[in-house]
């Protein structure tokens, strides 16, 4: 056991306790800030595997931007929901098929799998590498996702637009 | 011995996923279910950066970036669309929605 297995493990343990009391929250706003916590954690994780542009990525964009964003509409919809019934059993039973389904066939992939046993070391790109290789090999991949990116603008621009006139209900 | 087996990192992937598909199906809220869709991105982009590290390739690492931009754009018109569905009924119950009108 060395300090980068030492690392690696707790903050796997750290993800997954945080992920499951977001999940289990009635809370929004806790949710939210349990999920935060295990975002952290997949960021220290990606540094851990030699990607410290994308730890930085996830800090900035997933943590920064896209929780607070949540964080934003649950404060501005006010919603309560006491009397949401946390799991009910009529969704319980399918939540849990499928989350089982996933699990068997993951541990089977990872047991069965002949690259699962090789062991992962440290290692180091650095974001200049990462970048040229980025938009030397996958430009088109990065034209495209700027477009898809201008087109979800427009498209939260025109969803998000209060209706002039209210709809006869 | 240094470093972790790959099938360990690949078993916390899953977890998180299975994690994100259970709060997706079982939660009886919309947000909820926007954040189990991004619980289970983080979980594959893992997958995907540990995989980068095993085959030393850079491929892992670009698709990590691209999952993050489509996050940001999926978690963008999915919060757009939950305010407009908000202001039409005032209800965040994916029960509440089931007319076309």
């Amino acid at each position: 056991m060395n300090l980068f297995n030492i690392l690696f493990y707790s903050i796997a343990l750290l993800i997954v306790v945080s992920t499951g009391l977001a999940v289990t929250r009635r809370n929004l706003v806790h949710a939210v800030i349990y999920l935060i916590m295990s975002f952290f954690g997949s960021a220290f994780v990606f540094y851990l595997f030699g990607a410290p542009f994308l730890a930085a990525l996830m800090v900035i964009v997933y943590a920064g931007a896209i929780m607070i964003l949540f964080l934003f509409i649950i404060m501005m919809l006010r919603v309560e929901t006491p009397e949401e019934q946390l799991f009910p059993a009529r969704q319980m039973w399918p939540a849990v098929a499928v989350a089982a389904g996933y699990l068997v066939v993951g541990a089977l992939l990872a047991a069965h799998d002949p690259a699962a046993g090789a062991v992962l070391g440290p290692a180091q790109t650095e974001p200049a590498v990462f970048g040229a290789y980025v938009f030397r090999n996958t430009w088109l991949a990065v034209e495209v996702t700027s477009l898809l990116l201008l087109v979800a603008l427009i498209g939260a621009l025109f969803i998000g637009k209060r209706p002039t006139h209210e709809s006869e209900e | 011995m240094a470093g972790i087996p790959f099938g360990h990192v690949l078993a916390l992937s899953g977890i998180l996923v299975a994690l994100g598909v259970a709060c997706a199906t079982a939660r009886r809220n919309l947000i909820m279910i926007l954040l189990g869709v991004e619980i289970m991105l983080n979980g594959a982009s893992i997958a995907f950066a540990a995989a980068a590290l095993r085959w030393q390739q850079l491929e892992g690492q670009a698709f990590v970036l691209f999952i993050i931009a489509i996050a940001a754009a999926e978690v963008s018109v999915g919060l757009a669309l939950i305010v407009h569905l908000y202001h039409r009924t005032g209800s965040l119950d994916p029960e509440k929605f089931n007319m076309l009108k």
